[in-house]
């Protein structure tokens, strides 16, 4: 009986190691069937006005083609749910933006959500000061 | 120009670094006349803040001068004296505009300003890149983003030395009353002694406390607070505190618990292995009456294990935290400061050139000589 179960055990395990194994492979080549995770933030402001005329706002103007958005009203008066994922499966983003993100697209497009609600209830991206390493000419 | 930079675990040195540059259009540069010691730096001082980088300028309590402002600026002109509160937030999303400045969402930018544990808050001076990224105060200037939001005009008759604790650590102390809903007739406990926890003691003296208690283990810290607030002290090292304060407190326990003890210990913070802000935290939650309010200020507290959750839940308890204030309250502390309602200078047990920075953290951080704060010209 505890052969029986150990034997369980082991083609469970090497059935789940060939469909992960199957799924990584799917995944480098880009044709992942599963949809990634949507992406989400809440921005002051309407849907028309986050986005007017269904024109994408920058920085997410950029992944035009490579990403699909939807913005709805939130509850409560909140403003606008503004909503960003890959298309086609996990690992199509294009050119510059995979080159960036490597293999986890949701934090970069987490960082141009955020990015494109400051743009929207600022007017501009909040710019760090120069770190240590990258002040010119810094007499140490 | 000169700054005191982080050097690595335990070393602090005045170095020359580049001037300050605007970088956004809301951006001004203040040419700084006073910085303060705070304890939220220790843990960065110590070595515990993985992501620090050798050179960051540390300091997020300052007051200065403006000398430059950015197209954006509307409420601030060059030669105005400001105060800058510590957190930098943007004025204009869902939180800010709730008056929840310490939970902008605009605060910090970049992959970096993503926590683990949560979502990013509003920014902060002197910290790495997870809050921001922003130069400190213990310099000759500072950029000062988001200025209309952040910065206050400082009244006339308000002295700088009075005046810099209006960046933070008065709205600390103001905020923790806040949080804990402290009204008329209240008895409050407050651990801890030092600048925060003093003005945490003021602020609920304003907000109309009948009692409040100050629970520390510095005898000096404990008398200035006694003098200047009123508060009642208590030595934990000399007194069964949850007997005292069930016995002062009518049985009942306070009405509100304010843990004001700062970040949990670690090798260069409690040298005398004092009580560690977990230990302040269990014993506020056992002494608190039923259905009170625990309140936990200070940032730099990661993780604190053995927390009394059963009495939490048993009692009825609301906690609440909060590690930075947020600079809503800091024109109504410098109009308490004009009048003479609030009186911070004492707190500056120590006044040194920003040259001596490193002393005066030494001094601040080993409690020496009775330092409560160390505040630096440059």
């Amino acid at each position: 009986m505890a052969r029986t179960g150990r034997l369980v055990g082991a083609l469970t395990r090497t059935a789940r190691d060939a469909v992960a194994a199957a799924r990584r492979r799917r995944a480098r080549a880009g044709t992942d069937p599963r949809p990634a995770r949507w992406q989400v933030v809440t921005v002051t402001g309407r849907p028309e006005q986050v986005l007017p005329a269904g024109r994408w706002p920058e920085p997410l103007r950029r992944l035009d083609g490579a990403v699909e958005v939807w913005a709805r009203p939130a509850p409560g008066g909140r403003g606008t749910e503004l909503a960003v994922r890959p298309l086609g499966g996990r690992t199509a983003l294009p050119g510059f933006a995979a080159h960036l993100v490597g293999d986890d697209p949701g934090r970069f497009l987490r960082q141009v959500l955020r990015e494109t609600r400051q743009l929207l209830e600022t007017g501009e991206v909040l710019r760090a000061d120069r770190s240590p390493p990258d002040r010119p000419g810094a007499a140490r | 120009m000169r700054a005191l930079c982080w050097e690595g675990a335990g070393a602090l040195a005045v170095r020359q670094v580049p001037d300050p540059e605007l970088r956004n259009a809301h951006d001004m540069i203040v040419r700084v006349r006073r910085s303060v010691t705070c304890g939220g730096d220790l843990p960065l001082l110590a070595g515990r803040v993985p992501e620090a980088a050798a050179g960051e300028v540390l300091g997020h309590e300052f007051l200065g001068e403006v000398v430059e402002v950015g197209p954006e600026v509307r409420r601030h002109r060059v030669t105005d004296r400001v105060v800058v509160g510590a957190a930098v937030a943007c004025g204009a999303c869902w939180f800010c505009r709730q008056g929840l400045l310490a939970c902008c969402d605009n605060g910090t930018s970049g992959t970096a300003a993503e926590p683990e544990w949560g979502q990013p808050a509003a920014g902060c001076y002197g910290r790495p890149a997870r809050l921001g990224g922003f130069a400190g105060g213990h310099a000759e200037f500072v950029r000062v983003p988001y200025a209309d939001v952040g910065a206050f005009a400082v009244p006339e008759e308000v002295d700088d030395d009075r005046a810099v604790f209006a960046a933070d650590a008065a709205p600390a102390g103001w905020h923790g009353a806040e949080l804990g809903g402290v009204a008329p007739g209240d008895v409050v406990a407050v651990w801890g002694a030092g600048a925060v926890g003093q003005l945490t003691a003021a602020a609920a003296v304003a907000h109309g406390a009948a009692r409040v208690i100050v629970v520390d283990e510095h005898d000096d810290r404990l008398r200035m607070a006694a003098r200047h607030t009123g508060a009642e002290p208590l030595d934990h090292r000399s007194v069964d505190v949850l007997a005292e304060l069930r016995e002062r407190s009518g049985g009942r326990g306070p009405d509100v618990c304010v843990d004001a003890a700062g970040p949990p210990p670690g090798p260069a913070r409690w040298p005398g292995g004092g009580p560690d802000g977990g230990a302040a935290l269990r014993e506020a939650v056992h002494a608190c009456r039923k259905g009170g309010t625990v309140v936990v200020l200070g940032g730099g507290s990661a993780f604190v294990d053995r927390f009394p959750l059963g009495a939490v839940t048993d009692k009825g308890l609301a906690v609440r935290g909060g590690s930075r204030a947020g600079p809503r309250a800091i024109p109504a502390l410098l109009d308490r400061m004009a009048r003479g309602e609030l009186v911070t200078e004492h707190l500056a047990t120590h006044r040194l050139p920003l040259d001596r920075g490193a002393d005066g953290y030494a001094l601040f951080r080993d409690r020496a000589d009775g330092c409560v704060r160390a505040v630096f010209t440059p």
